[in-house]
């Protein structure tokens, strides 16, 4: 985290399995504490990720967990459940926060539907294009955050399909690693060359995408759109990859800060992050400049 | 709040808003399949309209169509709702109010919508039609239940990952309908949380482009080599069908209001003997609890229609190898829909019958009808309507008659037993 923030992060979202999917890293709720106050001193801000479907034997830590994240001064939580709002509104109705309901926060009127409940951020789709974005950002009327590096979350699922299909072929368990693994990936059959990284934990299986988000030439487009946060996925990567992504955005965006009309993209900021890139997987534009059929 | 208070303040105002009887609630890929339904025992159908609904294939109703069926269902004190359950982008919410106005003189009961974009646009310009909250929106715990009905939603229909104990614990925390899926194929990944097909092949999946890449073949990996040996299957996402036949008391014990079958895509036939099967569970339960049996005839008839392996999904536990399809293809379903009833004359024991695929006199067929009504025969001479004797029922929609062993009715169906 601290590297991060070093590299150019002016946030940080921290947290744990228990509440927040897809976390590079457990901090947990005693440690939200600590790492609130180095974030803050480092002058950035931390928010905390609960971006979990919850059951209901999960709700009864939900006010506690949300007592911790206030006392430890968090900026804002994330989450998608509504159960989490519930919570919020009864425990800690002064705590920011921002709605996160991944694949599924694709349109403006739904952002600005959860603005009138509070929210003070909209985390939108990794699907959407540019214009999109362009469009929901004029008409949401509140904080719209992208992503604009590294890979994304491409399926959910509540099953342990990795174990099933262990047990199914008759391997040890014990085969796979449970929790973020960077070891473990799925091959399509007629489509050898794309490999999807894919792990189980507690939460469940993930299958993210085979290629990395990278929109460093896009960010004039973005900021101009005003767009209000800039999201790197450090999942499954380097921490050495991570902070080179992170320099390369930060570079970028004070380029732009300082003169904005001279301003004119810097190929090295991109290979510099090339250098480190997986081969086996490409960087690319997401869904920026797609049209999708239905 | 304890648990006897919530049954006390319960009793006191008598209101709590459970139905006297759950509904069971079809598909209707079309017209034609929403009289099936309705006929074969559906308290309600859900349909797609042109626009906002998931199955972007699908023959979906038109505005005159939803009256005529909503028209249909009214004399067996059925329902239409329509499913607007899309996740919309920007180009899509013009038109929403409009679209949603005209379900509303159309004379649908209910939508069924995911996307608070659309749940809010009901509300606000067609508040006639009651919002049920899709599945699509993934709601497994009470509090997410309790803040849609403060949303003012009357019904939550929930996440397939619900288990048993969640739904009664759901209902007795939170005064909403719940519909749960009780039948039909499933997503692998929670509802909406998957966008392998727009990954794959650019089609949208939460606007009804899903083109099922979780039912492809992968090879899983481990440190870049493959887990899988000589002749062992790869791997899949595809889950097994789900079938709670057998457990249809636990279901409406445990308060579920609407017990809904997957399919806007499937057949009449198959429409029809699912709804059937569970029609009949459903009643004898109602009728009498401590007496209720399951019928094996119940299980059977679903067996005649299903071509997955099924299985009981979240209800009981995750679902692990066992219910997931690793094998080859599923298979054919072991009988197929020949025909339907169009007439019966009883003087002379002839049914006059409409053609769906190709039949010839000395088939094994069987009739059936609403109520598990059911009966085996043998194809017998066939003529036209004009008595003009005939080798084979050739042709698609032709009428053909032939002496049947017990009185049949109107929207009985045949079907064939393949070998």
């Amino acid at each position: 985290m601290e590297r991060y923030i070093q590299a150019g992060a002016t946030a940080v979202l921290i947290g744990e399995s228990r509440f927040g999917m897809r976390q590079p890293a457990d901090i947990v709720a005693s440690d939200l504490n600590e790492a609130v106050r180095i974030a803050h001193s480092l002058g950035a801000k931390a928010y905390v990720n609960m971006n979990k479907l919850f059951r209901n034997d999960e709700l009864p830590y939900l006010p506690e967990y949300l007592s911790a994240v206030r006392e430890a001064q968090a900026d804002a939580i994330v989450f998608g459940d509504p159960a989490v709002l519930m919570n919020v509104r009864q425990y800690a109705p002064e705590l920011a926060w921002h709605w996160n309901a991944e694949m599924t926060g694709t349109n403006s009127a739904t952002a600005s539907y959860w603005g009138r409940r509070g929210a003070a951020r909209a985390v939108v789709a990794r699907e959407l294009n540019e214009e999109e974005i362009v469009d929901l950002k004029a008409k949401a009327g509140m904080e719209v955050q992208i992503q604009v590096h590294g890979m994304t979350n491409i399926y959910h699922s509540h099953r342990n399909l990795l174990q099933s299909y262990l047990e199914h072929l008759g391997r040890e368990a014990t085969l796979i690693r449970k929790g973020p693994d960077k070891g473990l990936f799925l091959v399509e059959a007629e489509r050898p060359d794309e490999k999807f990284p894919v792990y189980e934990d507690d939460n469940g299986t993930h299958v993210m995408s085979p290629d990395d988000i990278c929109l460093l030439e896009a960010l004039p487009e973005l900021i101009e759109a005003g767009v209000d946060c800039l999201y790197v996925e450090s999942l499954l990567k380097t921490e050495q990859y991570n902070e080179t992504v992170l320099r390369g955005y930060r570079a970028a965006l004070d380029d732009w800060q300082r003169d904005s009309k001279e301003y004119r993209f810097n190929p090295h900021l991109l290979a510099d992050i090339q250098a480190l890139q997986n081969p086996n997987r490409e960087l690319g534009f997401g869904f920026l400049y797609k049209e999708q059929v239905y | 709040m304890s648990r006897s208070v919530i049954e006390n303040a319960t009793k006191r105002t008598g209101k709590r808003h459970r139905l006297d009887k759950p509904e069971l609630l079809a598909p209707a890929g079309n017209l034609e399949k929403l009289k099936f339904a309705v006929h074969y025992g559906a308290d309600a159908v859900y349909i797609g309209g042109q626009k906002y609904g998931l199955r972007s294939n699908a023959d979906n109703f038109s505005f005159e169509e939803m009256r005529e069926g909503g028209e249909f269902a009214a004399k067996y004190g059925a329902k239409v709702f329509v499913a607007t359950n899309i996740y919309a982008h920007q180009e899509d919410l013009d038109g929403i109010a409009e679209y949603l106005k005209q379900l509303e003189d159309a004379g649908i009961a209910a939508i069924i919508a995911a996307d608070p974009a659309i749940v809010e646009t009901a509300q606000k310009y067609a508040p006639k039609l009651e919002v049920h909250l899709s599945t699509q929106q993934s709601t497994m715990n009470w509090q997410a239940v309790r803040f849609w009905k403060e949303e003012g939603l009357p019904r939550v229909v929930l996440a397939r990952e619900t288990t048993m104990d969640e739904i009664r614990e759901i209902k007795h925390q939170v005064d909403v309908e719940l519909e749960v899926f009780i039948h039909g194929a499933m997503c692998s990944s929670v509802s909406g949380r998957c966008v392998l097909s727009n990954h794959f092949t650019d089609r949208d999946s939460n606007r009804g482009g899903c083109c099922q890449s979780c039912r492809w073949k992968y090879d899983l990996h481990a440190d870049e080599e493959s887990v899988m040996e000589q002749g062992q299957n790869p791997f899949t996402m595809g889950s097994k069908d789900l079938c709670m036949i057998q457990h249809i008391p636990d279901l409406i014990d445990a308060g579920v209001d609407s017990f809904k079958i997957e399919g806007r895509m499937k057949s009449i036939h198959y429409v029809a003997s699912v709804v059937n099967a569970y029609r009949q569970a459903i009643d004898a339960y109602m009728a009498d609890p401590e007496g209720y049996r399951l019928k094996p005839e119940w299980v059977d008839e679903i067996g005649k229609a299903a071509n997955r392996p099924l299985n009981t999904g979240f209800f009981y536990s995750v679902p692990g190898s066992g219910e997931h399809i690793y094998e080859a293809e599923e298979k054919p379903a072991p009988y197929d829909f020949a025909a339907i009833v169009t007439d019966y004359d009883e003087s002379t024991g002839m049914a006059t019958v409409q053609q769906r695929s190709p039949f010839r006199p000395g088939m094994e067929v069987e009739f059936i009808g609403p109520g598990g009504r059911q009966f085996a025969q043998k194809v017998g001479d066939l003529t036209d309507v004009e008595g003009g004797p005939l080798s084979v029922a050739r042709h698609p929609l032709q009428k053909v008659r032939l002496k049947t062993e017990h009185p049949v009715f109107p929207l009985d169906l045949m079907r064939k037993c393949i070998k």
